[in-house]
């Protein structure tokens, strides 16, 4: 028998509540996926303004609720227990998710899991491509996060090999989107304006890739500001700034450098499968090159889906199903949001 | 009908299981014997029979504004123990809407807003500003802490809120006609029987949507500033 797994989602601007069923083979099956979002709401301020988000996911977060029961044409009595998203993300918006899952789950009687965001995005990906295999090793990028982590066990062995010092990748794209008249949040357009330019056209320099610099962490602010630099020269120069050039210069620096790092770690730990995942993972530059040097390296590269990569409900429910089927403890019904969650703790 | 109540738009995370019963109800069996319906009974009987009966069974009430997200839920469980109940047996959720400075006021409108959907009852929200007030007392000035030097407040006439709810500067609050509730939190009971003309009606409920009285804090960005000189 399938046991039903609801999962709650609400670390940043997305309500999600997915539904899947864990199969007794160790398969996790997606039968709902429902997501709203606030993120049309935050793009006058060109960031995600806590207050807002809380708010919208409170308004967000039953009518959601509904739609995945409704997709997955099931009942709430259906449901064998609930996960959510313990942390990280900011405090207001956790607090709504949480409440939300407790509320579920004392009310259906079913045991509770107060999941880590980060090893959700990992945990997605068995829901495409099946069982992950133990140890891969995880790059994570968005707008809230870069990491590059070590699996052994996602249901509760996570280790973080390199992070950004500064930036995350998905900031960098909305900051030089901003330096270039384009939309927030800004992976989409620049992804889009990088298709007509060349990537060669301007030698944007490569962070944290000299010799003394930690061998698997990134920075991405002196990226932007070289970017911002170079656009103001050319706008003091009375030029018209190449914005196709420039996109596609500067995304080539984030893709050249995250994949670098990522095989070489596969690489050094003797690891064959590399899983990309988060919002910047859909990034087209990202996937080709990594793909290309996966290839070379004789690694196996694991993409999900662009709406698996984005925040969701499906990837905590994924998750709780991995960390219910390895028979760990449930969390506490007096279990707190935990905006600092760090990512070796799976389960709180 | 027992009802659950929440709140958690003052520093105190409160829940509690309330019996409500209509004023016909209550009125038949204290005219036949002239008694009161229990001895816990808040709700007048007898004189005033086109008042509700609101009877609170069970109450956990923990003052700390930063556990209101920790200790909703546990309290429920709680006094839903406490009043020898299940879940399945409440009929209906009561949830205050603020308002409330803290982030925690929408971990009180969500476990509300969750629970009655999985339990298939109706979540009635009420002002917690009225929750406080509510009684059939003559005038009352309820006035609740709105951090950054302001506060909350609203003014009644026997239960029914004749200015606010506000939210502003102490000293631009109004002297107290009648009865002064300052700081004070709401009582289970207090919270159902603002709502009870609603529930006791079958009214459809309005949505539950917090009584924030003050626009969200953000600042859209100035004019980037130039990295190069
Ligand atoms: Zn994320």
């Amino acid at each position: 028998m399938a046991r039903i797994i609801m999962g709650i989602e609400s670390s940043c601007d997305e309500t999600g509540v997915g539904l899947v069923a864990a199969h007794d083979d160790g398969t996790v099956e997606l039968l709902a996926d429902e997501v709203a979002s606030s993120v049309e709401q935050h793009a006058r301020f060109g960031g995600v303004v806590p207050e807002i988000a809380s708010r919208a996911h409170l308004e967000a977060m039953v009518p959601t609720t509904r739609r995945a029961f409704d997709t997955a044409g099931l009942s709430m009595s259906d449901v064998d227990a609930v996960a959510v998203t313990a942390g990280p993300g900011l405090a207001g918006a956790l607090l709504v998710g949480v409440s939300a899952a407790k509320a579920y789950a004392a009310a259906l009687d079913v045991p509770l899991y107060g999941v880590n965001h980060l090893a959700g995005h990992i945990a997605v990906d068995t829901l495409q491509h099946g069982p992950l295999p133990a140890p891969c090793l995880a790059l994570l990028v968005s707008g809230g996060h870069t990491q590059l982590l070590r699996v052994d066990d996602i249901a509760g062995t996570i280790t973080e090999i390199g992070s950004t010092v500064d930036d995350a990748a998905g900031e960098a794209y909305d900051k030089v989107a901003r330096l270039l008249d384009l939309p927030y949040p800004g992976g989409p357009p620049i992804d889009k304006a990088a298709r007509d330019g060349d990537p060669q056209a301007i030698a944007f320099p490569r962070g944290m890739t000299g010799p003394r610099d930690a061998q698997f962490d990134f920075s991405f602010s002196g990226l932007k500001t070289a970017v911002a630099r170079w656009v103001e020269g050319a706008q003091g120069r009375g030029e018209e700034v190449p914005v196709a050039d420039v996109a596609a210069s500067f995304q080539e620096a984030v893709a050249d450098v995250l994949t670098a790092k990522a095989v070489r770690a596969a690489t050094e730990a003797g690891i064959g499968t590399l899983v990309v995942s988060g919002g910047v993972a859909a990034n087209s530059r990202l996937s080709a090159l990594a793909q290309e040097r996966c290839a070379e390296a004789g690694i196996e590269l694991r993409i999900p889906r662009p709406r698996l990569c984005t925040d969701n409900g499906a990837m905590i429910a994924a998750l709780g199903a991995h960390v219910a089927a390895a028979g760990h403890k449930p969390s506490s019904l007096d279990l707190s949001a935990n905006p600092g969650l760090p990512v070796d703790t799976v389960l709180v | 009908m027992l009802i659950l109540a929440l709140d958690t738009a003052t520093p105190a995370v409160t829940a509690g299981i309330v019996r409500l019963s209509g004023p016909a109800a209550a009125a038949a069996p204290a005219a036949a014997d002239g008694t009161a319906p229990g001895p816990t009974a808040s709700g007048p009987v007898g004189a005033d029979v086109a008042e509700p009966v609101v009877e609170q069974v069970a109450a956990r009430v923990t003052v700390d504004p930063r556990a209101h997200g920790e200790l909703l839920t546990p309290h429920v469980l709680d006094a839903v123990a406490d009043a020898g109940i299940t879940l399945a047996d409440v009929g209906a959720v009561v949830v205050g809407t603020g308002p409330g400075p803290y982030t925690g006021l929408r971990a009180g409108l969500v476990t509300g807003a969750a629970l009655a959907h999985s339990l298939g009852v109706p979540a009635y929200p009420v002002c917690t500003l009225d929750a406080i007030a509510a009684g059939p007392e003559g005038a009352a000035l309820v006035v609740t802490d709105a951090r950054r030097r302001e506060v909350y407040w609203a003014t009644y006439d026997a239960g029914a809120r004749t200015d606010g709810p506000h939210v502003g500067p102490r000293d631009e609050v109004p002297e107290p006609a009648g009865r002064l509730a300052d700081h004070e939190q709401p009582t289970p009971a207090g919270i159902v029987r603002a709502a009870a003309p609603d529930v006791l009606a079958g009214r459809e409920p309005g949505p539950l949507t917090p009584l924030y009285l003050r626009r969200p804090h953000a600042a859209e960005p100035a004019t980037r500033k130039r990295v190069t000189a």
